[in-house]
């Protein structure tokens, strides 16, 4: 269950907070840069949220710095809109279109590739509309759309949804009727609905798995972590807000927060987290070969500009 | 593990949480809201007497407009005070977004009109004789105001009450200023006992959410007889 993180978490944290107490007061951390005391606001997906890898990469990161993380649990687009009006310093999200979008306007920059889980279609054990074995995410979609089955959509302009709603796309399906529920919540208030409704739904691996103990809800149609199609490929990325655009960001913070996590230790740590003993993220920043593409919005280019 | 034991006994013995999470968010959430109440009733028994016992050109109106606000929803307020506190809002420079500032003064917002429209019908209340009387024994206004306070103090304490009600059981607003913050050590910033029922039950963690939701009940409850006992200790005892 999602408690055995916090009492984990604060009896790593207990002693912590006392050492930090001191540590914060003074501005002690002498090889670090001059940010102890500070706050980082971090929005976010739920989906980082929810599974509880957040708390797990951000405890150490305070104690490092002594500073505060305040991460603020949001839809991707609404992450985005957070920090497009300077009320957020970071932006931990996974929908690389409205990535892209983000960092065409110049809100963010320094964007980098964090991490991947993948997107998993889920239903009822039952399968009534008959997609499991389907090989494509597409095909699967197609048919619960011609049976006519319950699919509960996230409707949230989460970077789920949008995945979602490229989906239907490529399947030539407009999704709406009595079987299309759009409820306007998070993941896992979704899966709870679908649960509940024995409909069918699109999910992050991470937080199907780690609710999967409290649901009947089963994985029909696999993503590319264990050989489904590339289409259902989920990864997050991770920008700072531009401080040219909001002077009042804490840049420097958010740059050793991103430093942080696409740091080799970062990496492990996303890498070591499980949850119900299953791996939910698979590190991406660490990489042999330069890729400069994560900097770059898809399709950036001179006529682009103005 | 307490094998055997009675279901109570268990849900007690493995209290899900460690009790520095649950200990501040319940002082993020009295904090808040009572916060909130007393400031709200600073300005609500104040204006709740000038309208009880004046006459004035569109005194109507300003009560009308209490009683509706009363019915305000709580999300738009929350969405008015964000606008208001983000960095692009006429509050920006402060910083207030999602901090329990920021919640308070949404709960202002949504507490003051229930008790300034509850202390205005308690006050109008009172007998004319008293003030008379009051004001016959050569008392200022204050001492006017005092009295009839006194003899509309269980009004005022319902009044206060149900402010009090409607600020710690608000999810929507307090979320959308607040952000349900809580620090990866298990201490809550801007967290509230409502904003953390919504999160376990995201998580499906409903039996949690219970949990959470039990001590909302018992801190509502405890809060409100302790009103009500100072409400009787004037003369009662």
């Amino acid at each position: 269950m999602a408690i055995q993180r916090r009492r984990f978490l604060a009896a790593l944290g207990g002693g912590a907070t006392a050492a930090l107490a001191g540590c914060t007061a003074f501005g002690q951390d002498e090889s670090g840069p001059e940010v102890a005391g500070e706050t980082l606001t971090l929005t976010t997906t739920t989906s980082t949220y929810d599974t509880g890898l957040l708390d797990e990469l951000n405890a150490p990161f305070q104690d490092m710095y002594g500073v505060t993380v305040d991460a603020v649990a949001q839809g991707t687009g609404q992450a985005l809109e957070t920090a497009r009006a300077g009320d957020s310093d970071v932006v931990m999200v996974h929908a690389r279109s409205l990535e892209d979008e983000f960092m065409q306007e110049g809100y963010g920059v320094n964007r980098r590739d964090l991490m991947f889980n993948d997107f998993v279609i889920v239903g009822p054990e039952g399968d009534p509309a008959g997609i499991e074995g389907t090989e494509s995410a597409t095909e699967a979609f197609a048919t619960i759309a011609d049976a006519g089955e319950t699919f509960v959509s996230r409707g949230d302009n989460s970077g789920t949804h949008t995945k979602e709603l490229a989906i239907w796309e490529a399947a030539g399906v407009e999704p709406g009727g009595d079987w299309y529920q759009e409820t306007g919540q998070g993941m896992g208030e979704v899966l709870n609905i679908a649960n509940q409704q024995g409909g069918y739904t699109l999910s992050d691996r991470g937080t199907y798995l780690s609710q999967r103990a409290e649901s009947d809800l089963v994985i029909l149609v696999q993503g590319p972590i264990e050989g489904g199609p590339e289409l259902l490929a989920n990864p997050y990325g991770i920008m700072a807000v531009n401080p040219a655009v909001h002077d009042n960001v804490n840049y420097d913070l958010a740059m050793a927060y991103i430093g942080y996590i696409t740091s080799p230790e970062g990496q492990r740590r996303i890498e070591e987290y499980t949850a119900n003993g299953e791996q939910l993220f698979f590190p991406e920043a660490l990489s042999e070969d330069p890729d400069f593409q994560q900097y770059v919005p898809e399709g950036w280019s001179a006529d682009d500009e103005g | 593990m307490l094998a055997g034991a009675p279901d109570a006994v268990l849900v007690f013995g493995e209290f899900p949480f460690e009790s520095q999470y649950v200990t501040s968010i319940i002082q993020v959430s009295l904090y808040v809201s009572l916060a909130a109440v007393a400031l709200s009733t600073l300005v609500s028994i104040p204006t709740a007497l000038l309208v009880g016992f004046t006459d004035f050109p569109g005194k109507r109106l300003v009560t009308a407009v209490i009683n509706t606000g009363m019915g305000f929803p709580s999300v738009v307020v929350g969405l008015l005070v964000l606008f208001a506190v983000s960095n692009q809002g006429p509050l920006g420079e402060f910083g207030l977004v999602f901090t329990k500032e920021a919640m308070i003064m949404s709960q202002i917002v949504l507490a003051t009109p229930p008790i300034t429209g509850i202390s205005l019908a308690a006050v109008t209340g009172v007998d004319d004789s008293v003030r008379d009387a009051a004001r016959a024994l050569g008392g200022t206004r204050l001492d006017v105001a005092l009295v009839v306070v006194k003899e509309a103090r269980y009004g005022i304490a319902t009044a206060i009450l149900a402010g009090f009600g409607r600020a710690i059981s608000e999810v929507g607003s307090v979320l959308i200023v607040g952000g349900n913050i809580a620090g990866a050590d298990g201490v809550s910033k801007t967290r509230t006992l409502t904003t953390a029922i919504q999160l376990e039950a995201r998580q499906g963690s409903y039996d949690t959410a219970m949990v959470l939701g039990a001590l909302l009940l018992v801190l509502v409850l405890t809060v409100n007889a302790v009103v009500v006992r100072l409400g009787d200790g004037g003369t009662l005892r």
